[in-house]
């Protein structure tokens, strides 16, 4: 591999080439200089990243476009047509036009979203509840704990756990359904679709809503309390209080909640995986499992599942992109504009 | 007059009810299904096939590690194979994202400003996407089954040097670093003697979401690791899913319950900590 070598190479070279200009500038100061320290104190972190994300990101880019298949398989090539044409884009090609691929991606999307609004939902009610000024609720660090609870425990346990809870046909779901009159016989969850759909969200809202709450309610503590002050005078009731004031100052941090669940969400692998398999027919069957199963399992096409994650990096680049955009503040973009505006008439005015 | 302020005590009233039942509702939702799992484990199968649900436990917890351990899962194994990897991951990224954060923070070089941005771009990168790369890579270089790939790349972990740099910057005078090159501290002495203690509040949250966040960690382990004696509890709890235990219900439970004891001592002692951490990393303005 000649990329092995060339790596540490221009690392190497780069640190050197800053290192070197920075004892430039010391021996033409003739004083103390630290500057040098913060280049090599950063030295451990840039080569470890550069090493284990940008150079295996780059690998499997590359990898995406050649015909590395098979375990243990360490030759590759660049596609080429029948005629000896290059050919870069035929796994893209494959993997877009794969019906599985197409279904973990459909299932991802309807996966996060049913799981994310009622999560954020919850959040904002339990938010709205837990910082409310005229009615504190007693016991809240303990339901702050307890909600939160589930989120740090293993999610591959959690996936195995509702696996058992969702059992057919003896399992305490149906006991209980059964014993609350609910449903006459058990029933096979892992059988119906939308079903097996609904538990894996369940899962994830019951898994990530005492996250968002906790980052939801250090927001609002962090809004200047003189607002919601001025606000209770004017005669303004909690409800219009927490749509007109809290929520428009909570911009950033739903852009910041939105953004890492979504990236998380286009990642969706443990629990999914270890519920159900990816079934009943399919239809829990993530983006992450099918890279996993394309790479890991039957012939190893690890150059189908590095294009497969190449294309949900790039859905994931594009999301963000959209969602900063339209989050972004419009006001200030509206004030900066304005103050650029007046600033280039200022200009004129003295030129002219 | 008096009937309207009645009909608002009584909206009120209604309100804190709702407020009670919903929040009590979610926390009992949160322990209902640890605490089934719990009973589960120390009943035996015949017994969950008559009843699945039981609030108190009964007294086969020793035939049902019988059963469990007799067969692929091995908790010591997993326990200590993901305490290997967990306590390395945590002491590495949190010992070099302080240093990250020291040398963004104590120092002025030229590259500074563009480094922080960088850190910054590179903060919400999906590891996971990148991993068909990661796994030919450590594969050529003879590392699978191997802890040290698990490990290693801590040292670079993002999100921690941003956290750390703005503790940092509220807590760390640079007339101290200051007073330490006039005694003769060299700098690295300094960073370790000095600045490190400082730390300590920062370290120790950052510690647990580290040390948390590699124990429930499965993808990465589960395509590098293919050797039993090698695999994390994560793995191995997947074991539990086989045909192996389909009807030992009673040993399922047990494992599980084995691997989610650990988090439940750990959480149940540190919770404020990890709460006001979460808090603390929401504000990352």
């Amino acid at each position: 591999m000649r990329s092995g070598r060339t790596l540490p190479l221009l690392i190497f070279i780069f640190f050197a080439i800053a290192i070197l200009s920075e004892g430039w500038n010391i021996v033409r100061k003739k004083s103390v200089s630290y500057a040098k320290y913060g280049y090599i104190f950063s030295i451990p972190f840039v080569v470890a990243f550069l090493v284990f994300s940008l150079y295996p990101i780059v690998y499997t880019l590359v990898i995406g476009f050649t015909d590395l298949r098979g375990l243990g398989v360490k030759e590759y090539h660049f596609l080429r047509t029948a005629e000896g044409n290059l050919d870069l884009f035929g796994n893209f090609r494959t993997v877009l036009n794969n019906k599985t691929f197409t279904t973990s991606l459909k299932n991802t999307i309807i996966l996060w979203t049913a799981n994310f609004i009622p999560q954020i939902s919850m959040a904002l009610l339990l938010t709205a509840w837990f910082t409310d000024r005229n009615f504190k609720v007693k016991g809240q660090g303990a339901y702050k704990i307890l909600i939160y609870m589930p989120n740090i425990i293993t999610a591959a346990t959690i996936a195995i756990l509702f696996n058992s809870l969702f059992g057919y046909p003896k399992g305490p779901v149906n006991d209980l359904l059964m014993k609350l009159k609910c449903i006459d016989g058990p029933r096979n969850f892992s059988l119906q679709r939308w079903t097996a759909r609904g538990v894996v969200s369940f899962i994830q809202f019951w898994m990530w809503y005492g996250n968002t709450m906790i980052v939801l309610i250090a927001g609002v503590l962090g809004i200047n309390p003189s607002l919601f002050e001025a606000a209770e005078i004017d005669g303004a009731t909690p409800t219009q209080i927490f749509f007109r004031i809290t929520l428009p100052l909570l911009r950033t941090i739903l852009l910041y909640v939105l953004v890492t669940s979504m990236i998380g969400g286009l990642q969706m692998f443990d629990i999914p995986k270890l519920f159900l398999n990816g079934g009943p027919d399919q239809a829990t069957i993530t983006s992450s499992m099918f890279i996993h199963e394309q790479a890991f399992s039957g012939s190893y096409l690890y150059n189908r599942a590095s294009a497969a994650s190449i294309i949900v990096f790039g859905i994931i680049i594009v999301l963000s992109i959209i969602l900063f955009q339209i989050l972004k503040d419009k006001d200030e973009v509206a004030r900066r504009k304005y103050l650029r505006a007046q600033r280039k008439a200022a200009r004129r005015r003295v030129n002219s | 007059m008096n009937a309207r302020h009645g009909s608002i005590r009584a909206k009120r009233i209604t309100y804190k009810t709702i407020v009670y039942v919903v929040c009590t509702f979610l926390a009992l939702l949160s322990i209902f299904p640890f605490w089934i799992m719990f009973m589960n484990a120390t009943r035996s199968t015949y017994e969950i096939q008559q009843s699945s649900i039981s609030l108190v436990p009964s007294k086969y917890f020793m035939s049902n590690w019988k059963i469990l351990t007799g067969k692929a899962f091995s908790p010591m194994t997993g326990f200590i194979n993901s305490m290997t990897v967990s306590v390395g991951v945590t002491v590495l990224a949190v010992y070099f994202s302080s240093l990250t954060a020291y040398a963004l923070m104590a120092y002025s070089w030229k590259l500074r400003q563009a480094f922080f941005s960088f850190i910054m771009a590179i903060m919400m990168i999906p590891a996971q996407l990148s991993s068909i790369g990661f796994y030919q890579f450590i594969y050529r270089i003879g590392m699978t089954n191997k802890f040290t790939p698990l490990i290693v790349p801590a040292i670079a972990s993002p999100a921690m040097v941003f956290f750390m740099r703005q503790y940092l910057m509220a807590a760390l005078p640079l007339e101290i670093v200051d007073s330490a090159r006039i005694d003769g501290s060299r700098e690295f002495a300094t960073f370790n003697r000095i600045i490190l203690p400082i730390m300590k509040p920062a370290l120790a949250t950052q510690a647990i979401f580290s040390f948390v966040g590699s124990w429930n960690n499965l993808f990465i382990p589960l395509i590098l690791l293919t050797n039993k004696k090698k695999y994390t509890m994560p793995i191995m709890v997947s074991l539990l899913r086989g045909d192996i235990y389909k009807t030992e219900y009673g040993s399922v439970y047990l494992g599980l319950s084995l691997t989610v004891l650990p988090l439940f001592v750990i959480y149940f002692m540190l919770a404020k900590y990890i709460i006001a951490g979460v808090a603390l990393g929401a504000l990352k303005e």
